[in-house]
């Protein structure tokens, strides 16, 4: 074991690990869209970067792809590393606003504004599914493909893979896949449904109808009881 | 050039059968036909027991691999700083105007194909054009019909 | 040829070749490198041959032609220098050769007409040491490349080549020669500035028997060529540089990993790297020692990050060019797993002169941290094109107004940009900067491989910040999504503003986009892709906001803000432009002024080239 100092706190934790997983074992918040832990880090969506060294010198670094060593300095929340966040998350909703995944981040942020005109791209880039058909599934039926700009996950020549076995693990596994809950249809871009406790139930029924996290689910059952009656006219 | 399994498998043998002779084997493709096919690729993932994908991969990640056949002559416009401060995109945009084709394209009777270069290092002599190996140096806009016609000529004549 | 064994058959060898080279015979050196070959120095070449053998059969002709590397000066190639009076002849023609031969080296006459026109004094100027673009520099590294050719080892060792080498091995422990690194105050000449003696300090403290050097020769920045200069006109130097930082390091392979563009540096490097091993300077027990060490030559195959160590070590391990994060370090961990250290070709030119000189008079060369000597290749609109090395320290008014005879055609200077991509642009205001690692650093760009591109008043600023995004939004891996995305956006907003339809909110946000990609990036490349924005918003704010709030490109080059129209005073009604624009824009009769036709003109700028009269005005 060795000790680190994560955001002002000695803490003490097995060598090898990253700081990420060290933040994870103490329960230390950090988000994350490329990480899982089945996989390797692949520090492409930079989303989990800290403050690496004292204040007055100090590196940005991913998270999940930092190895511990005795006497390292960490700082998680800093004001500028959740500024960068928080632009991180503004560029991930406009390239997919559709990704559930990516707009509860936006919520769990702040990020009430989107600045740049969207892309309404299906993927993000993270590269999950190809670490996952490569290590998990052992096919590599998928990869990188191109650079810069024109980076993009596909098969080779972009026809059916010989080694793809259609197991769907890079879909299970993929951020954006999974799509936006169906609260209230947002007039943007952004849900921001989960910002805060302003459940959107109780403009509706003048109380709170459930008292999980606000989802909106009610609602939609009032908008599709409003279409049928709609149709039926 | 016709393809051929046993001249891209010649190639294959001149390299260790390793992944990092996977680059130099590309290369060597390439220079054999100028592009690299799709059958190609394959014989090297086979060959060298890489994924295809992998090998995908490495060709559409450098610059210096095309996996579309090209033309007859090539073209290549350089675009470094020295050669845009002197002009260098008003040279490709007339290239482009003149050929009917973009940056990466190659004419419909592929004669010519149209390329970017970052930087030949040659600044002092810029906008610099390279046809066929042979270096242009202070290109107008006015030079282009001649050198078009140069290139063409050359065939003309063998 | 027999291995040479130690110090003394060096020496021995030396000696012979000297006597056999007799200095007092006249030698035509005529510059080869890519440069010179663009413009026909190969033809020259040839028509030399040709007029030394057609003379020979007259008269007896010791004469001597040495082909070279390039001799940094790049505007007025191809050029010649005949010495031993070092006489300089420009732009040469192959009809000039057999005249050079009979006016010059026969009859001993200066033929004026292919004198250096100095552009400042309007004078000409015989004698190379008397043309103040080399008389102001300091040419250890790059002097050399007119010395030798780079084909033949024995021109190297004639001016004490390998000698250092020999030093090392027999007299030093690896530990002398880290310690020596270190006093020289030698930093990376690839772009950080890394201290070298410490870089090779590490990697020999890391665990592990195998350990390799790279010498990174993947020289990326467009605008920057001083590496293929030395690749090509002097690769001895580079090779004995990489031999010696193998021994300190305790490394048995070595790398050159050169760019697939440069077919001439790469050529060179092979013959050279096959002359030293016939030698015995690379391969088992250099000069009779334990040390083995030798070398191969690895080509990219085009991708600007490659030159980002991490990557370029997935480079050579055959994978896509994808940085990873530190740590480890390459030191630690680099090519296949083991310790690997990685300098820059200039960086190794450097070592041998260290070595010869001492670290102790090599480091009385330079400024503050910043030692030695650093070749920048100075290009755009610059009168004296071409590579340039002064000591570090000396302002930058020295490098543009008295080595590189100022702008031509009298325009105003504006700015210079240095770095590459990941620098960024020094505005006038600062020409009297010291040129070394801190104080460009300081001022928001970076030294870099040494690119410095100037700029006159018809250089849009918010063009080339577009320019710099453009490019890397190409070159980057695309791995980050901070760098890709990040790169996009900022590329997406100075398209908007050079478009015309830019807002000052974008403005802002491209101001609060910026250092994020700067901080947020994994690697080199995203850490500095922002510089040339960062910097161009420094200094020339006011730019971008008369592309915003009043649509207009004060340089005249956006295209979508500019307007062509013909002066009405000046045109003569030729009819050139007429004949020459591709949309048939212009309409006039002859001998009248002519008008354009805002409707159909493309701005594609035929016109301007092609008028003889200066009639047509960009606004």
């Amino acid at each position: 074991m060795i000790t680190i100092n994560l955001n002002k706190v000695d803490v003490k934790v097995e060598e090898g690990s990253t700081i990420l997983e060290t933040c994870k074992f103490y329960s230390i918040p950090i988000p994350t869209l490329c990480y899982h832990e089945g996989l390797s880090p692949g520090g492409a969506c930079r989303l989990c970067i800290v403050e690496v060294g004292t204040p007055e010198n100090f590196k940005v670094a991913s998270s999940c792809t930092y190895p511990v060593r005795e006497g390292l300095v960490v700082r998680t929340h800093t004001k500028r590393i959740i500024e960068i966040r928080k632009m991180l998350i503004e560029l991930l909703v406009a390239l997919c606003p559709s990704s559930k995944t990516i707009q509860d981040l936006a919520s769990e942020y702040a990020v009430t504004h989107v600045r740049f005109k969207p892309k309404n791209k299906d993927c993000v880039l993270c590269g999950l599914c190809v670490r996952m058909c490569a290590e998990q599934m052992d096919a590599k039926a998928i990869g990188f493909v191109g650079r810069g700009i024109n980076r993009e996950i596909t098969t080779a020549f972009d026809v059916k893979s010989d080694v793809c076995r259609t197991c769907g693990a890079c879909m299970y596994i993929c951020p954006t896949c999974q799509m936006r809950c169906q609260g209230p249809e947002p007039s943007g871009v952004l849900c921001n449904s989960c910002l805060n406790i302003s459940y959107p139930c109780v403009d509706v029924h003048n109380q709170v109808m459930c008292y999980m996290d606000p989802c909106g689910a009610c609602l939609l059952k009032e908008s599709e009881e409003k279409k049928k009656v709609v149709s039926s006219k | 050039m016709e393809f051929n399994l046993n001249k891209v498998d010649s190639v294959i043998d001149k390299h260790p059968a390793k992944r990092d002779a996977l680059i130099s084997i590309l290369q060597d493709i390439q220079s054999e036909y100028n592009w690299l096919p799709r059958e190609a690729i394959i014989e090297v993932s086979k060959k060298l027991n890489i994924p295809l994908i992998d090998v995908y991969g490495v060709a559409t990640f450098f610059s210096q691999f095309s996996l579309k056949p090209r033309g007859k002559h090539i073209i290549t416009v350089c675009l470094g700083t020295a050669c845009h401060v002197r002009g260098g995109p008003r040279i490709l945009d007339e290239f482009s105007r003149r050929l009917n084709i973009k940056a990466g394209e190659t004419t419909e009777d592929m004669q010519f194909t149209l390329e970017t270069v970052n930087c030949l290092g040659c600044c002092a002599i810029g906008p610099v054009v390279v046809i066929d190996g042979e270096y242009y140096g202070g290109m107008t806009s006015r030079k282009i019909d001649s050198l078009l016609a140069k290139h063409t000529k050359v065939d003309s004549n063998q | 040829m027999n291995k040479i064994k130690n110090i003394d058959e060096l020496g021995k060898i030396k000696t012979e070749i000297i006597k056999n080279l007799s200095p007092e015979t006249p030698c035509i050196i005529i510059s080869c490198g890519t440069c010179g070959q663009a413009r026909g120095a190969l033809k020259i070449v040839e028509a030399f041959r040709d007029a030394i053998k057609k003379l020979e059969t007259i008269q007896e002709l010791p004469i001597q032609l040495r082909i070279t590397g390039c001799h940094g000066f790049c505007e007025v190639e191809p050029n010649i220098i005949i010495e031993p009076e070092g006489i300089f002849y420009v732009k040469l023609k192959p009809e000039d050769a057999e005249i050079i031969i009979k006016e010059t080296i026969i009859n001993k006459k200066i033929i004026d007409r292919l004198l250096y026109v100095d552009p400042v004094t309007g004078k000409k100027i015989a004698y190379k040491k008397d043309i103040p673009f080399y008389k102001y520099q300091n040419q250890l590294i790059s002097g050399n490349n007119s010395l030798i050719d780079p084909t033949k080892i024995d021109d190297y060792i004639a001016i004490d080549g390998y000698k250092g080498l020999a030093k090392v091995l027999t007299d030093m422990s690896p530990e002398d020669v880290i310690s020596e690194g270190k006093k020289s105050g030698l930093r990376g000449r690839g772009g950080a500035g890394f201290p070298t003696g410490l870089k090779w300090e590490i990697c020999r403290a890391s665990k592990g028997e195998t350990k390799y050097v790279i010498c990174n020769a993947d020289e990326g920045d467009p605008g920057a060529y001083m590496d293929r200069s030395l690749l090509e006109g002097n690769p001895h130097s580079i090779i004995e540089g990489i031999i010696i930082g193998a021994y300190a390091i305790g490394a048995k392979e070595g790398i050159v990993y050169a760019r697939n563009e440069y077919p001439l540096a790469v050529k060179n490097v092979g013959i050279a790297i096959e002359k030293a091993r016939e030698y015995g300077f690379l391969g088992k027990n250099i000069f009779g020692t334990d040390f083995s060490f030798d070398i191969k030559i690895v080509k990219g195959a085009g991708a600007f990050v490659c030159g980002e160590e991490t990557a370029l070590i997935a480079s050579i391990e055959g994978k896509r060019g994808e940085p990873q994060q530190r740590p480890p370090f390459p030191a630690q961990k680099g090519l296949w797993g083991k310790p690997t250290n990685i300098n820059n070709v200039e960086t190794w030119a450097n070592v041998p002169v260290i070595i010869n000189k001492g670290a102790d008079l090599y480091s009385k060369i330079g400024i503050g941290r910043s030692k030695g000597t650093k070749i920048f290749s100075l290009v755009g609109k610059i009168n004296n094109t071409g590579l340039v090395e002064v000591p570090m320290g000396i302002p930058l008014r020295e490098i543009v107004y008295d080595i590189g005879g100022g702008i031509p055609k009298g325009k105003k200077f504006k700015a210079v940009q240095t770095g590459g991509p990941s620098g960024g642009c020094i505005p006038a205001e600062l020409l009297d900067l010291p040129v070394d690692y801190d104080k460009l650093t300081e001022v928001g760009s970076i030294m870099g491989s040494g690119g410095m591109i100037v700029m006159d008043e018809n250089t849009c600023m918010v063009d080339i910040a577009k320019y710099f995004l453009n490019f890397l939004r190409d070159e980057s891996c695309g791995k980050c999504l901070s760098c890709r995305e990040g790169l996009d956006r900022m590329y997406e907003i100075l398209n908007d503003i050079t478009e015309g339809h830019g807002t000052m909110e974008q403005l802002n946000l491209l101001e609060e986009l910026a250092p994020v990609v700067k901080e947020a990036s994994m690697c080199g490349l995203g850490q500095t892709a922002s510089n040339p924005v960062l910097s161009t918003l420094r200094y020339f704010r006011d730019e971008y906001e008369a592309h915003i709030k009043s649509k207009k490109c004060p340089a005249g080059v956006c295209k979508a803000l500019i307007e062509y129209s013909i002066d009405p005073e000046k045109c003569t009604g030729c009819t050139a432009c007429v004949k020459a624009c591709p949309q048939e824009a212009i309409i006039g009769e002859k001998k009248k002024p002519h008008k354009i036709n805002q409707n159909e003109c493309i701005k594609c700028g035929a016109c301007k080239d092609i008028c003889k009269f200066d009639a047509i005005k960009v606004e």
